[in-house]
């Protein structure tokens, strides 16, 4: 085993946790570990762009983009922070630019804009130019731009290291953050970092899901980790399902594409979000996109053999503008379907995409311990956290925006608080807890593979907690959980050697999966309106009266070693905006 | 060994359309350092379907035979540059080569990259090629106060350079590069696309630093323009066209 100290460690190397570490770099000295490398993270998939109303190409200002980002998030996003990252947004985007981040242009060489879904002016009137971006590979160009900086500044980076557990101690009575303890895929070694400041910034969750535009990866690690060690999960019941997903497939096809001009159309060939969403049509948000695809499906005017899917059709538009502006997601089209865009429409059904909850922190990004307290040393930035700017249903461009504004917000925070925080003492055998859970897992013989019980778990919440919930599905899905993480601690893996063991890896990441999609279910099912992403059939309207307020999950551990979930709830920050019905 | 399984999940039900399933044979370059002195085949004769990639076949054996079988993978669509490995003797993302493109009639080989030291399986030390990327100074180089609003760009300047922008850094290019194979010190052409991304950005003023570091004996001069890099891309860049317009960078700023 090895220690290590740095005064701030980040956790993730995706976009929050690099645009951190350029901050935390400048001022303190800084580690960032990652379980891949940073330019492997899933930033890098995100396409269509980064809102900011810098009014390049018509008339627009941050208050209209905070407006559609709460109504978006249908009011259940805290209105403090969504002013912060609207304002904020600007000088991010620039910011960028200056690191050498290549937009598109205008022809006056200005950073070039196109519309994006829920974006519009003066409060709902139209559809916007709001969204900066490159080609519809704008999160590539994000995540290079971001770790070349992070060459050039000299970041330290662990890479191939997976962070396991947050250490703590008691600090005369409050408890404050002492570092963390990771597993070096290479060797199968145990390494803690000591730190006086913990950045959590993991990215999302998306294979709790079968059908998800996430990457193998993402595998909700930091969430579960924080949970584990007491911390509470926030608004875990929402998450995105992006409409446009390639059918069977789930890889995502962005936003940007009806940005552009595509439209969505039945078996029948109808324009239906015409029926859906009257102004912004197939531009309206994605939870109300996503569940109008689910109803066509359901009503029976899905296209295709199995009428399981409807079209994404972009014939109408120029191949040349095709080529120009969505190169990457048409090569998709033609890689993984055998369509050609340009002359046949695109098969496309949603795909869970995005987690709005995670971590709770404030808008300095401090992690929250409870409705009250802090966790002194500890922050967390992009989709493994929720400020929340996202409420109910993100805003598609809303996450490259929140990883570099919080992102940067979590590197200056870590920084100024280890340049005045004592050192915590680790606590006694930091690494206990890790190699117990790291050596039952890889020592148990004869179980069932993890693969089939991570199949099983996925199956389940497609099939029970996907865009249309009830009562009965919700329950269906927790009973499977609740079985299936009772054969987890009986199943085992095959490779049983240290070194780049993946088979161990995904073992550990399955106990995580299992872990949040409890929470996500137990908060479904206690959440009895239909808000954002969250819908239910047995309860089809939201209910501002009994739920609009956050959902805060804490894990309970029962007398016979098993556990729970206890909920509680905190209030939403409302400053401008009363809540309103939601119309598009 | 030889095993035959059913494929998981993708029933032809969820397809698009109808898909016929087909038998594929898999021949994999093994090597564990906990127990091999040597690398080894291994093959395993798979079930699978007309719309799944090699990722989806390496991922069937790993989950319903062999766990310990070890390769890197995340986004799984060909953006995140994890899973280059060399197929049927040419490098390509495990994740973006269909089986059906492939001849099935033949077991498909499955190998690591070349040029690096393989870790397991086809896993292979990254550190080397990620070192040479940094070595030339891949980041916007500029003097002076930075402006108020954003550097202008015209959309002639910025498609200039668009073409180098889409590298992953998946090491395809490098390690299908006989010179890499040979040489321990040449940078790679990755190393060089890298570099021209930057050196043909008009809002860069690093052109004649990079160029120095370039020029050098191990630099740009190795490239024996046999165009595997440019076969290998999997994101379609044109790098021996990219290597070129650095020579001539070269060339025609000392000349």
């Amino acid at each position: 085993m090895q220690t290590h100290q740095y005064d701030v460690v980040i956790v993730g190397a995706g976009g929050a946790g690099m645009r951190a570490a350029l901050e935390a770099g400048q001022r303190a000295r800084t580690a960032v570990i990652t379980k891949l490398y940073p330019t492997r993270s899933h930033t890098g998939a995100a396409q269509g762009g980064m809102c900011a109303a810098l009014a390049n190409v018509e008339e627009d200002n941050w208050e209209w983009h905070t407006f559609d980002t709460v109504k978006g998030g249908d009011f259940l996003v805290d209105q403090d922070a969504a002013e912060i990252m609207a304002k904020e947004a600007i000088d991010a985007v620039l910011d960028l630019e200056k690191m050498g981040l290549p937009f598109n242009r205008t022809p006056e060489g200005t950073i070039d804009q196109r519309r994006f879904g829920g974006h519009t002016r003066n409060h709902g009137e139209a559809a916007v130019r709001r969204a900066c971006y490159s080609a519809d590979r704008t999160g590539h160009m994000i995540l290079q731009t971001l770790y070349q900086q992070c060459l050039k500044n000299d970041v330290e980076f662990f890479s191939e290291f997976y962070v396991l557990d947050i250490l703590t101690n008691d600090v005369e009575g409050e408890r404050r953050t002492a570092g963390v303890v990771a597993y070096d895929l290479a060797s199968g070694e145990i390494h803690i970092f000591r730190a006086k400041s913990v950045v959590f910034a993991t990215g999302g969750a998306g294979k709790v899901y079968k059908t998800t535009s996430n990457a193998h990866t993402l595998t909700g690690d930091g969430m579960a980790i924080a949970y584990r060690r007491g911390i509470p999960l926030e608004d875990m019941e929402f998450f995105q399902f992006h409409p446009t997903g390639l059918a069977g497939l789930g890889i995502l096809l962005s936003e940007a594409a009806r940005g552009e001009g595509a439209i969505l159309r039945n078996s029948e060939g109808e324009r239906f979000m015409e029926r859906y969403a009257p102004t912004l049509k197939d531009l309206a948000p994605r939870d109300v996109v996503a569940r109008a695809m689910a109803n066509e499906v359901r009503e029976g005017r899905g296209a295709g053999p199995n009428k399981d899917y409807v079209l994404l059709d972009l014939t109408h538009l120029e191949p040349a503008h095709i080529d120009a502006k969505l190169p990457d997601i048409t090569e998709f089209a033609r890689t993984y379907l055998g369509i050609e865009p340009y002359t046949e429409p695109v098969p496309v059904y949603p795909t869970a995409h995005y987690a709005m909850g995670g971590i709770p922190t404030n808008v300095e990004t401090e992690v929250l311990a409870d409705n009250e307290r802090v966790l002194p040393g500890m922050f967390a930035a992009g989709e493994v956290a929720c400020v929340s700017v996202h409420g109910a249903n993100r805003l598609g461009t809303n996450s490259l925006l929140d990883i570099n504004v919080f992102g940067r917000r979590a590197g200056i925070a870590a920084a100024a608080f280890a340049a005045k925080a004592p050192w915590v003492d680790l606590p006694e055998s930091p690494e206990a807890d890790t190699v117990e859970m790291l050596e039952t897992l890889r020592d148990r013989q004869d179980g069932e593979r993890i693969a089939d019980l991570r199949r099983a778990l996925q199956e389940t919440m497609d099939a029970n907690a996907q865009v249309f919930r009830s009562e009965a599905t919700l329950k269906q899905a927790l009973s499977d959980i609740h079985a299936l993480r009772e054969r987890y601690s009986r199943a085992s893996v095959q490779d049983k050697g240290k070194r780049f063991n993946t088979d161990l890896l995904e073992g550990l990441e399955l106990g995580f999966l299992l872990d949040l999609a409890e929470v996500i279910v137990v908060g479904a099912l206690e959440r009895k309106e239909s808000r954002g992403g969250h819908f239910r059939e047995d309860y089809q309207n939201r209910d501002d009266v009994n739920y609009m307020r956050h959902t805060m999950a804490y894990r309970t551990s029962n007398e016979d070693g098993s556990t729970g979930v206890r909920l509680d709830y905190k209030p939403v920050v409302v400053t401008r905006y009363q809540p309103m019905e939601r119309k598009f | 060994m030889t095993l035959t399984t059913e494929a998981p999940g993708a029933t032809p039900a969820e397809a698009p359309s109808a898909i016929p399933s087909f038998q594929v044979t898999m021949r994999l370059r093994r090597f564990n350092p906990e127990s091999d002195t040597e690398p080894r085949w291994e093959n395993h004769t798979l079930t699978m379907h007309g719309t799944d990639r090699v990722l989806d076949a390496l991922h069937k054996i790993k989950w319903e035979i062999d766990g310990s079988l070890t390769f890197r993978r995340s986004c799984a669509h060909g953006i995140c540059g994890s899973d280059a490995m060399r197929i049927n003797g040419r490098n390509r993302l495990a994740c973006k080569t269909l089986l059906k493109d492939l001849p099935l009639k033949k077991p498909i080989t499955v190998e690591p990259i070349k040029g690096l030291a393989v870790q397991k399986d086809l896993v292979v030390d990254m550190e080397p090629f990620y070192a040479a990327y940094k070595s030339i100074m891949p980041f916007l180089i500029t003097t002076g106060n930075d402006p108020s609003r954003e550097r202008r760009q015209s959309p002639a300047d910025r498609e200039r350079f668009d073409d180098t922008t889409k590298c992953i850094l998946c090491a395809a290019c490098t390690t299908s590069c006989p010179v890499y194979w040979s040489d321990g010190q040449y940078f790679g052409p990755q190393a060089i696309v890298g570099a021209h991304r930057f050196i043909f950005d008009s809002r860069d003023e690093g052109a004649e630093q990079r160029l120095e570091i370039l020029n050098d004996r191990e630099g740009v001069w190795r490239c024996r323009t046999t165009f595997n890099c440019t076969d290998a891309c999997p994101r379609g860049i044109e790098v021996t066209k990219a290597i070129q317009e650095v020579k001539q960078a070269l060339l025609f700023r000392r000349v």
